[in-house]
């Protein structure tokens, strides 16, 4: 199989007594799409929070890219090429769609420090290619984002990252707040993605949802991984079993 | 060209579910408003902005356009400062105090040795600091004002405080300085290069037309500057950081923008304008006393809030602000000109601020509904 991108080996977090994350083992090859799944509290945002250094971890290795690394921050995880959209939106509502997809890694047309002209018009052509991609229906990508859909400005972040995606793509619950059109459009990014060949981690309790788009499934359940399965080895009910621990325990699976 | 289409369908570009800028509804009120004391005027037999005079070959009453523009020109210039300081989310209570206290200073660098051929009888310094070249005083005013913006920066991005008491502490110790400078003395007799920093004419009576130049230097600057900082907050990084900071700090930090180093800046440049209104006011005054300023920070709030600037960051802009001020002067022009008593001028000037912040509020709430 190709290259590992990303690699953790007993990452743990605890809250101080709460064991939210217990010796996770992970591993995601270059290209391939995993499906991060399992209850309530089970571990999987706790997870994402550790790679993208949101949160610093307890114990454990994370290897990205062939190269231990300890992020101080989501920033620098973000400037090694983890690209992340969160649950909770990282937008600015008073910006524009331009404004908002290039927020913080501005073009200009000359710099002169915190005084550097921007070129507007580039991210601006840029932000309609980013988003005809998507196949996102903004009404007018010029207003701030606050005049528009829950649905809308999801599809905002999501093309931000979608866009800007280097090494590797997480998204926690990319779809929950969504309506079926939204959440088709989503998936469609996420197609595109795979079609890219960029790597990605997508969490997720829409079953459906994860055997459409995924390669492989990971469950989490109580803070540890009980199963790794290829996506054409198990099915729903296999899933759901891991999820639950009707499965697992003692003889988890690994693919 | 009524609707583009890019891409597979999907994406949909059409101009005309574009928002209206708000800045057009507040130009809206400045019209309502000029209309009205127009009427009002017209009621008494005069007139508001046009000359009524046989005698004077002119369209607009120039004089009472000269003094709308000259009363608000030097706290305008405040307001440009507090407008970008309002954006990103916080508030200067300051400026009153650091424009009194700047003041205090430039003067005493700005004073003449002999005054009708006796000493200066307000002398602060000894004889090495009269007669200065014009620059001295300046240079030395905007040093103080930049050095209480940063202060303020400071304070607000590596304490936490709430800006409101940060820039409350500067409000009264700034105001302090001002007074224990001289002990409470005026600071008086600066040099004629000084004195005419203000009371000159930069552009030499220019008329466009049947409009003429008000022919003030306070009014040049405050134009110069506004242009100035409006470019800079709708073409440059720092504008773009201003809003993102304003409208959510944690996703301006999360996407890598110094949200603490920019804030200083945006304070710093906040404390260089109240600087500048100070140099220009003690010029104009030829005089500078230790309660220059009091409650000019709640005018040029008030100037920004009625131009829509929003008190909860992220939302308004530096053409807002100067139509926040041109209303300001109209109401205090238009009472002036029905005759209304000053008192009266105070009470409905309050009741105004607090209506701009209570329809500011009715947005919000209507853009969070829909």
């Amino acid at each position: 199989m190709s290259r590992i991108i990303l690699e953790t080996r007993g990452l743990t977090k605890h809250y101080g007594g709460v064991h939210a994350l217990e010796d996770a083992n992970f591993i995601l090859h270059d290209g391939e799409h995993v499906a991060v799944v399992g209850d309530n509290g089970a571990g999987k945002s706790t997870f994402v929070r550790q790679v993208t250094a949101v949160e610093q971890r307890t114990g454990g290795e994370v290897i990205f890219d062939g190269q231990p690394v300890q992020f101080a921050g989501p920033l620098e995880a973000r400037q090694a090429g983890i690209e992340t959209v969160f649950q909770t939106l990282a937008l600015a509502d008073d910006l524009d769609v331009p404004s908002n997809l290039f927020l913080g890694r501005e073009l200009f047309k000359f710099k002169l420090g915190p005084f550097s002209w921007l070129d507007r018009k580039t991210m601006r052509e840029r932000t309609l290619e980013a988003l005809a991609t998507t196949a996102v229906k903004i009404p007018n990508v010029d207003n701030p984002i606050a005049n528009m859909s829950g649905g809308q400005r999801q599809c905002v972040a999501i093309a931000r990252t979608a866009a800007f995606a280097s090494k590797l793509v997480i998204m926690d619950e990319p779809t929950a707040a969504l309506g079926v059109q939204e959440t088709a459009q989503v998936e469609n990014i996420i197609r595109g993605l795979k079609d890219r060949g960029i790597p990605m981690i997508l969490i997720s309790h829409n079953l459906r949802q994860v055997f459409d788009l995924v390669d492989r499934i990971v469950v989490f359940r109580r803070g540890r991984i009980v199963a790794s399965l290829r996506k054409d080895e198990t099915d729903g009910n296999d899933i759901v079993s891991y999820i639950t621990g009707v499965k697992g325990g003692s003889d988890a699976a690994y693919a | 060209m009524a609707e583009a289409t890019h891409g597979l369908g999907g994406l949909k570009y059409d101009p005309a579910k574009r928002t209206r800028a708000p800045e057009w509804n507040v130009f809206g009120a400045l019209v309502l408003i000029v209309l009205i004391f127009e009427i009002l005027n017209r009621m008494q037999g005069g007139s508001f902005l046009f000359n009524m005079r046989d005698n004077v070959d002119a369209i607009f009453n120039q004089q009472r356009l000269d003094i709308m523009i000259l009363q608000v020109a030097i706290i305008g210039i405040i307001a440009l400062g507090v407008t970008q300081v309002i954006i990103i989310g916080g508030i200067d209570l300051s400026s009153g105090s650091v424009v009194g206290a700047t003041a205090m200073v430039a003067m005493s660098f700005a004073q003449t040795a002999t005054v009708n051929g006796n000493p200066n009888p307000k002398a602060i310094f000894g004889d090495w600091a009269m007669d200065l070249p014009v620059i001295v005083p300046i240079v030395i005013g905007l040093a103080c004002g930049l050095l209480a913006g940063l202060i303020n920066g400071l304070l607000v991005a590596y304490t936490r405080i709430p800006p409101f008491i940060a820039t409350l502490g500067m409000m009264v110790s700034a105001r302090g300085v001002a007074r224990w400078w001289s002990n409470g003395q005026p600071v008086s007799f600066p040099t004629a290069d000084y004195g005419s920093l203000a009371n000159g004419d930069l552009l030499g009576g220019m008329t466009f037309g049947l409009l003429s130049w008000p022919g003030q230097n306070p009014a040049v600057v405050f134009v110069l500057l506004a242009v100035l900082f409006h470019v800079i907050m709708t073409y440059t990084l720092y504008g773009k950081r201003s809003y993102a900071i304003g409208s959510n700090e944690a996703a301006a930090r999360m996407s890598g923008i110094n949200t603490d180093r920019h804030k200083v800046l945006v304070y710093a440049i906040a404390g260089l304008l109240a600087a500048v209104a100070a140099v220009l006011l003690t010029s104009k005054n030829l005089t500078a006393q230790a309660g220059m300023g009091v409650m000019y920070e709640l005018d040029a709030i008030a100037m920004a809030v009625i131009g829509g600037v929003s008190l909860a960051g992220g939302r308004g802009s530096i053409l807002g602000t100067v139509l926040g001020a041109a209303i300001f002067s109209v109401i205090i022009s238009g009472f002036t000109s029905i005759r209304l008593d000053a008192y009266y001028q105070e009470m409905v000037k309050g009741a105004i601020i607090v209506g701009a912040v209570v329809l500011d509020q009715w947005r919000q709430r209507k853009r969070t509904r829909g």
